[in-house]
């Protein structure tokens, strides 16, 4: 399955808003936990591999 | 003089004076130097088959303390075909739940839940002086009924030359030194191998030192039979890492990883010893300690495990962390596939090349165990601050997540590996299952009254699966006997499962070691005789 980066997710702004919600009053730590807790979460949702991989080359692009 | 590096646990070979230290250089078709699990094993198995083997150890028993302290299935299975499995399995504690902490938490508990239809568990617990113990035991016996097999204490191997045909070592003892050549030598002679710096051999990989104190614990105390592993334990100074282990005797292993920069005379005084312990078990615990010990490891291996007539087994070949408990179990599998491919070449049977398939297929396996121990110790002791985030997050993860108790990792228990691609494989016509395909060790399954692996034995074996009978072949001077089974010897479906899947019938060709060589649905004598030729290298 190819990774989708087409435009996938239903009302964008609300997302990014949640997202950075999800963040506020936290220390850099916190954050960074939180981030990585959310990673694995998502990543085990996904689940197929190639698509993992595919995500992985893809954010590591400068 | 020969030093003493270690007390013992057990005396089993005291030094005595033989006449060949007064007689010019004996040759040996088959020495092995270092005489703890790995060499006594390799003594065993040769021993067994009638091939002469002389055993060169520098102490005269075995050292003190649990060390390897965990068994995995396959060593007992092999153990089984060398005559002691039983002694083992008797002395041996059988865990199946284990406890994974971070700090003061417990994340989850986990049940090996082994697969039913094996004569052996997953794992027992035995310290390593009472496996290494049986082993020699069960050399006494074998030597009662005739198997060639000599031990010799307190030699020292202090040279070696290499004149090609044969090996000439320099042999340190009590009475002053002498010389004894071997056609073959075996190096079972530990992490930092005399034989190997000798040669001048490298020992390469990554470079991750670490520091284990270890601490043999006697207590009454009632502690469940259970792997104890803490992240990041809580109670006072007690480092990256903590492990609990039950052994026979009353005795608890305790592990603390305390990183590499320590003061090792330090955290060996007993009394900062006590200190920890009684962190660890509460105050008040009522214990004595047993043994206490500090060690390093790095995990790496040697390019090459057959340099021309010197072999490398064990340790001396192949290091790795502690998790996983891939080291001597990974030593007794260099054992399994080392002593059938010398005995046929010592015999004249097989080429050569067959003792080049030794190196390959267990340097196939001990990258796995590196891999294996390598992700081990990564998670354990994360390298840099994001993989600690991450760490760190799966394990707060697990506690509710059933997901995340998989990426978990402090220490993938030994199996043993399945050689994929290797030389002596033959044709896979059954494909599956693929559990034992061609380079597998046979799953063991229930068989009549007993299991599959009792009928293997030593030799080649032809496993028939619900075919006609067939003749005992013979090629190149080797016998294959036959084993014929069919569903209505088999109480289970276990046999049926691990061997035929969907097909009707099969047929397998089966190595001294036990592991497959080929698999057919149905194949005629030729095909058997080529898969014979193909795994002693002869094609």
């Amino acid at each position: 399955m190819p990774l989708n980066t087409d435009i996938n997710i239903d009302n964008p702004d609300g997302f990014y808003d949640e997202l950075l919600s999800a963040h506020e009053g936290l220390s850099k730590e916190q954050s960074d936990a939180l981030n990585a807790r959310l990673i694995l979460l998502l990543s085990n949702h996904i689940g197929d591999r190639a698509v993992l991989s595919k995500a992985l080359l893809a954010a590591a692009k400068p | 003089m020969v030093a003493q590096r270690y007390d013992l646990a057990f005396e089993l070979y005291p030094y005595k004076r033989v006449e060949a230290q007064d007689m010019p250089a004996q040759r040996h078709p088959v020495v092995i130097v270092g005489g703890g699990p790995i060499g006594m094993a390799m003594a065993l198995d040769l021993g067994r088959k009638g091939t002469p083997v002389l055993v060169l150890d520098d102490h005269e028993g075995v050292g003190q303390g649990s060390r390897a302290i965990c068994f995995a299935k396959r060593t007992l299975e092999i153990a089984d075909r060398l005559g002691c499995g039983a002694a083992l399995l008797e002395k041996g504690v059988v865990w199946n739940v284990g406890k994974v902490f971070h700090g003061p938490d417990k994340v989850f508990e986990f049940n090996l839940l082994p697969e039913n239809g094996h004569r052996n568990p997953a794992f027992i617990n035995l310290q390593q002086p009472y496996f290494e113990r049986f082993l020699v035991e069960q050399i006494r016996i074998e030597q009662t009924r005739g198997a060639p097999i000599e031990i010799r204490g307190k030699n020292q191997v202090t040279g070696l030359t290499d004149h090609g045909e044969y090996t000439a070592l320099t042999v340190q003892t009590p009475d002053g030194a002498y010389e004894v050549q071997a056609d073959w030598l075996i190096a079972c002679d530990g992490a930092r191998s005399p034989i190997r710096e000798m040669m001048g051999l490298g020992f390469e990989g990554r470079v991750f030192e670490d520091n284990f104190l270890i601490a043999d614990v006697k207590m009454t105390a009632e502690f469940p039979t259970e792997r104890w592993f803490w992240f990041e334990p809580p109670f006072k100074d007690a480092g990256q890492s903590a492990l609990l282990h039950k052994q026979p005797d009353d005795i608890w292993r305790i592990d603390f990883q305390l990183g590499w920069d320590i003061d090792r005379a330090a955290e060996l005084d007993p009394a900062k010893i006590r200190a920890r312990v009684d962190a660890m078990l509460g105050e008040g615990a009522q214990y004595e300690l047993e043994w206490t010990s500090i060690y390093t490891f790095q995990c790496r291996r040697m390019e090459r495990f057959r340099h021309g007539r010197v072999f490398f087994a064990g340790d001396s070949a192949h290091q790795v962390s502690p998790f996983g408990a891939r080291g001597a179990n990974s030593g007794i599998q260099d054992v399994d596939n080392l002593g059938w491919k010398l005995d046929l070449v010592i015999r004249g049977l097989a080429p050569q090349a067959l003792l080049d398939s030794y190196s390959n297929e267990r340097v196939y396996g001990a990258e796995e165990n590196i891999l294996n121990s390598t992700r081990a110790t990564d998670f354990i002791t994360p390298k840099s601050e994001i993989s600690k985030v991450f760490r760190n997050a799966v394990l707060d993860l697990a506690r509710d997540h059933p997901f995340a108790r998989p990426l978990v990792n402090s220490g993938r228990l030994s199996v043993p590996c399945i050689y994929d691609g290797s030389s002596l494989n033959g044709e896979d016509f059954l494909q599956s299952p693929a559990r034992s395909r061609p380079g597998a060790p046979c799953p063991d399954a229930p068989l009549g009254d007993g299991f599959l692996l009792d009928q293997l034995g030593g030799g080649f074996t032809i496993l028939c699966f619900n075919t006609p009978p067939i003749e005992p072949i013979e090629e190149a001077g080797i016998r294959a006997n036959p084993l014929a089974v069919s569903q209505a010897d088999c109480k289970t479906e276990a046999l049926r499962n691990r061997y035929l899947g969907d097909a009707p019938s099969a047929i397998y060709l089966i190595r001294p070691d036990q592991h497959v060589a080929a698999r057919w649905a149905k194949c005629d004598e030729a095909s058997l005789r080529q898969a014979m030729r193909r795994a002693i290298a002869k094609e």
